[in-house]
């Protein structure tokens, strides 16, 4: 399969990138991060963009570091990057988690977090992960730089609130602190099958209590969307098998999954039910490891 | 369109071309220099076939463009070995029959060099995982499996 024919374009620095997708701005340019859904696409011709610029020589938008009150991460950071951080295993589990079963693991040598967020899709992993995890998203433009909220980034199927002529540069995390901690399951067919249901559970206990809650799913719904019933339904509770099945329930039954080969939606709700209180469990448990 | 000049160093050789811009790295490898082991499978980034390592990482070449391999090394399965001998993994492939019609061998062979690069001894599971993105319609995976724990321990030997 051949892509439609493209001006292509690998700027060595992001004011040179952005210059060149205000230039492009008559056609469609699209930004190239690992392009391991922007290809597929264009092998499809589901996609056909004019230009494409590549960040591949942009120097700075690959790291993973904790800095002041946040854990950044750049935009072009591979999935085996993440994979194999051992900052992130060690304190942010839920970003390994997401990033090790994202697709094949040839495929996460190139994918990037920075991709994966920006291309919009609700059956992508790093969505819910990051709405869960109350990330923002950075994003350069020509006016500057401004952040987003990952839950206000999602706008629709395939629709963020990314501009044309803006380019996504680094996701910032809230720094993990004491008693907090996630999990992030996916049920899929296959390995590199998208996923039939995903769940991103985000907890902070204190004080034996839960502080804190935040549920988010992958591919049952046209955006990464909260389950906001259950995440209040927990907080004050203390953590246990009780809470965490009838949180799961609570979570699952907000949601009206479309059918497909996947399944239909009642079927996805039970797998989205299960994946949730099994999240909770392990997210509890990465929370309060002595308890 | 315009042509974009690229300088990709392939097994060890630098070459200069002048290429279409959505010329997938797959194709270039095959069609402009003859590189007939990376094979096109399923062309959806599915099934491995078309692995290659760039600058030292394996990737699925056609789901990447050979312009985004502007001054890249490639490594491909014909630059695995030198001289007329076969590399080890190659060789534990043959040894314990780890394929039948062969079309998707040289996918799991480079699959197998970047996990053996990274991990001199791995167990089933950690080849199973390393190997998940390629696929095998003959085999039923087992005696892949053996091959590359055999490279392993072959390699390991070598390197003494």
């Amino acid at each position: 399969m051949y892509p439609a024919s493209f001006e292509y374009a690998a700027p060595g620095d992001l004011d040179d990138a952005l210059t060149l997708l205000r230039r492009f701005a008559d056609g469609s340019p699209k930004v190239l991060a690992g392009g391991q859904s922007l290809i597929p696409l264009m092998k499809l011709r589901l996609a056909a963009p004019s230009h494409l610029v590549d960040l591949r020589r942009v120097a700075g938008l690959s790291y993973i570091r904790e800095e002041g009150d946040w854990l950044r991460i750049g935009a072009m950071t591979t999935e085996s990057e993440i994979e194999r951080s051992p900052l992130l295993q060690q304190k942010y589990p839920i970003l390994v988690d997401t990033s090790s079963v994202i697709a094949d693991p040839l495929v996460r040598n190139l994918a990037t977090v920075g991709g994966n967020l920006a291309h919009g899709d609700p059956a992508n992993d790093h969505p819910a992960v990051m709405v869960s995890l109350g990330a923002e998203v950075v994003v350069r433009g020509s006016e500057g730089e401004r952040t987003v909220d990952a839950e206000g980034f999602f706008r629709d199927l395939f629709v963020t609130d990314l501009a044309e002529d803006e380019i996504l540069t680094q996701i910032r995390i809230p720094i993990a602190s004491a008693g907090a901690s996630g999990a992030y399951l996916k049920f899929e067919r296959q390995v590199g099958d998208y996923a039939i249901a995903g769940v991103a559970a985000s907890l902070r206990l204190a004080a034996g209590r839960i502080a804190e809650s935040r549920i988010a799913f992958t591919n049952l719904g046209s955006i990464a969307a909260r389950a906001a019933e259950a995440e209040q339904l927990m907080v004050g509770e203390a953590p246990g098998d009780s809470l965490f099945r009838e949180g799961s329930l609570v979570a699952s039954h907000g949601l009206s999954p479309w059918e497909d080969l996947r399944g239909d939606g009642a079927y996805k709700r039970r797998v989205a039910t299960a994946l949730t209180y099994r999240a909770l469990t392990l997210a509890a448990k990465r929370a309060a490891p002595d308890s | 369109m315009s042509k974009i000049s690229v300088s990709i160093t392939v097994n060890g050789r630098i070459g200069s071309d002048e290429i279409e811009p959505r010329l997938l790295l797959v194709h270039y490898l095959r069609e402009r220099l003859g590189l007939r082991g990376v094979r096109v499978g399923c062309d959806t980034s599915s099934c491995g076939a078309c692995t290659v390592l760039v600058d030292g990482r394996a990737i699925k070449s056609c789901a990447m463009f050979a312009v985004q391999a502007d001054g890249s090394e490639v490594l491909t399965v014909e630059g695995l070995s030198t001289g007329e001998g076969l590399h080890p993994i190659q060789e534990s492939f043959w040894d314990e029959h780890a394929l039948q019609c062969g079309f998707c061998t040289s996918g799991f062979i480079m699959a197998a060099y970047t996990l053996l690069a990274e991990n001199p001894q791995p167990n089933p599971d950690e080849i199973k995982r390393a190997i998940s993105g390629n696929l095998c319609r003959c085999t039923g995976y087992l005696n892949i499996v053996r091959a590359i724990e055999a490279a392993a321990a072959a390699m390991r030997n070598q390197a003494g």
